[in-house]
């Protein structure tokens, strides 16, 4: 059994803790006390029901832990009489637990932190890794987050969108570690689409998929960034696409348009294409629109610039982009790709120059610095 | 043991021998600096001297205390400011000689025409614990 599959166990045990009156921070605790025996001692003595493994020594973890309580002998006494894990609620408790872990009380960074300890099942040392943090600054986050929900009622109902942001910047995390945050994140999210029925966090899911699917044609080997035009489509994961493809249609089927579907639409029609030339890019900045009126989003409008660039032209595309606050990031980049597209070079170099300067990531800094480079070294000769 | 920050500067070194700007390069000099900068730190990883390294962007703020129950001012970022780190390399050596062989090195990271930049970088050390032996 790996390890993931003894993760997803997580929401469940934890739970059915609650469930039984332990209080979450105590709970979580506990049910991380046992993920670690599980991974230590399944591989050469698997369980015949290993949810009922991990229910029962979490709750003795749990109980370990509590002993000093003057609740003891009443829980012990509960324990005897423990009630086999319910497959019944199973499914609205691990709901109940990503609303807890993404409450609007949290900020974002202890939401992400909180969800992929107490539902996710990773370690506070993995989730340190992953989000490059030491680890004893990770577990002041996670306690404090855990302080902070602590009054929150476990069945109170939530909104799915908080979840969904939540997810949404755990896959951004990337990956570094022994974790593929990106991975762990679709994970989540398709555990998430078990628990509960509704179109965006399937369009989540399907826009997840779809660009994890693109994940190893987007660096070279050099570790430069590979822009989507250039990609090596053979290389894009075709099971990984053909099913985004197919839960987002599902989706978009009931009619209840959000911005993650339109997102995964978008995600898809790049997909769909065989060639960077034969994308649709006139259905493409038809979502932008729809994109736009459902967010408002400035970055919205800046991308629907570049769509506009290549399905009217870069006149259009640098019209469009007048449009938008030229303090965005990203906005210089898009106005030297429009300018070299309009075949103004020089422009487009000095531009690309000083896009490099105002990136906010490494592989887009350096990414920007060839495309000035190439310009450059191209009239140079 | 003992730590030494490596110091880059976007602005405010000496100018370096092969000072030219890196979107004047071809992008396979570019391609070469990478390789040898993620060389260089894997190489100090193996043997044990890495610490961190990190890259900042060209811009920041100015930020100060103004008072009870009022936000903190802003500032900046000045064109003008002299100096400016444009990231570091923190190394755990045996000492100064180990230290300089190192930055040296790095300073030696290809550039235009694929010759060595020779760029200035500031080697720094870090204050220490006191010795638990004093005496």
């Amino acid at each position: 059994m790996d390890e993931a599959l003894i993760r997803g166990l997580t929401p469940s045990v934890l739970t059915v803790l609650v469930r039984r009156g332990a209080d979450f921070a105590a709970a979580e605790d506990a049910v991380q006390d046992a993920l670690v025996e599980a991974v230590r001692l399944w591989p050469s003595d698997p369980p015949r029901d290993p949810k009922g493994w991990l229910v029962t020594v979490a709750w003795r973890k749990f109980l370990d832990a509590t002993r000093a309580d003057a609740a003891r002998r009443r829980r012990e006494d509960r324990v005897e009489e423990e009630p086999a894990p319910g497959a019944a609620t199973a499914v609205d408790d691990t709901l109940q637990l990503y609303f807890l872990c993404a409450h609007p009380s949290l900020t974002p960074s202890s939401a992400v932190a909180l969800t992929l300890r107490a539902v996710g099942g990773l370690t506070t040392r993995q989730i340190a890794q992953a989000c490059l943090v030491p680890e004893a600054t990770m577990a002041q986050r996670i306690s404090r987050a855990k302080r902070t929900v602590s009054g929150v009622r476990f069945e109170q109902p939530g909104d799915v969108a908080t979840v969904l942001r939540v997810l949404y910047l755990v896959f951004n995390e990337g990956y570094s570690g022994d974790v593929d945050l990106a991975a762990e994140a679709i994970r989540l999210t398709r555990q998430l689409a078990d628990a509960i029925d509704h179109p965006e966090v399937s369009g989540l899911l399907a826009l997840m998929l779809l660009h994890h699917a693109r994940r190893a044609a987007r660096t070279a080997p050099d570790g430069s960034l590979v822009p989507l035009a250039e990609q090596d489509r053979g290389r894009w994961d075709t099971e990984s696409i053909a099913e985004g493809v197919e839960i987002l249609q599902a989706a978009l089927a009931r009619d209840r348009l959000g911005e993650f579907q339109a997102q995964a639409a978008i995600a898809a029609l790049h997909a769909d294409a065989p060639t960077a030339a034969e994308t649709d890019w006139v259905q493409i900045v038809e979502w932008y629109d729809e994109l736009a009126r459902l967010t408002d989003s400035p970055v919205v409008r800046l991308n629907r610039a570049v769509a506009v660039g290549e399905a009217d032209g870069p006149r259009a595309g640098l019209a469009a982009l007048g449009e938008v606050d030229a303090g965005l990031p990203r906005h210089t980049a898009v106005a030297a790709y429009l300018h070299e597209r309009d075949g103004d070079l020089d422009t487009a170099a000095r531009l690309y120059a000083e896009a490099a300067q105002k990136a906010s990531n490494l592989a887009e800094r350096d990414h920007l610095t060839r495309q000035a480079a190439r310009l450059n070294s191209g009239r140079c000769r | 043991m003992a730590k030494y920050l490596l110091l880059k500067h976007y602005r405010g070194a000496p100018a370096a021998v092969n000072d030219v700007p890196m979107d004047q390069w071809t992008p396979e000099e570019i391609s070469a600096h990478m390789q040898y900068m993620q060389d260089f730190a894997d190489r100090l990883e193996k043997t044990g001297e890495f610490v961190d390294g990190q890259a900042l962007a060209a811009e920041g703020t100015w930020v100060r205390y103004d008072g009870e129950g009022r936000p903190p001012v802003t500032d900046g970022p000045f064109a003008e400011t002299k100096d400016l780190i444009a990231g570091w390399m923190v190394i755990d050596v045996d000492g100064y000689e180990r230290a300089v062989e190192l930055a040296g090195e790095l300073s030696a990271a290809p550039g235009a025409g694929g010759k060595p930049i020779h760029e200035w970088l500031e080697v720094r050390p870090f204050l220490t614990a006191p010795p638990t032996v004093t005496e």
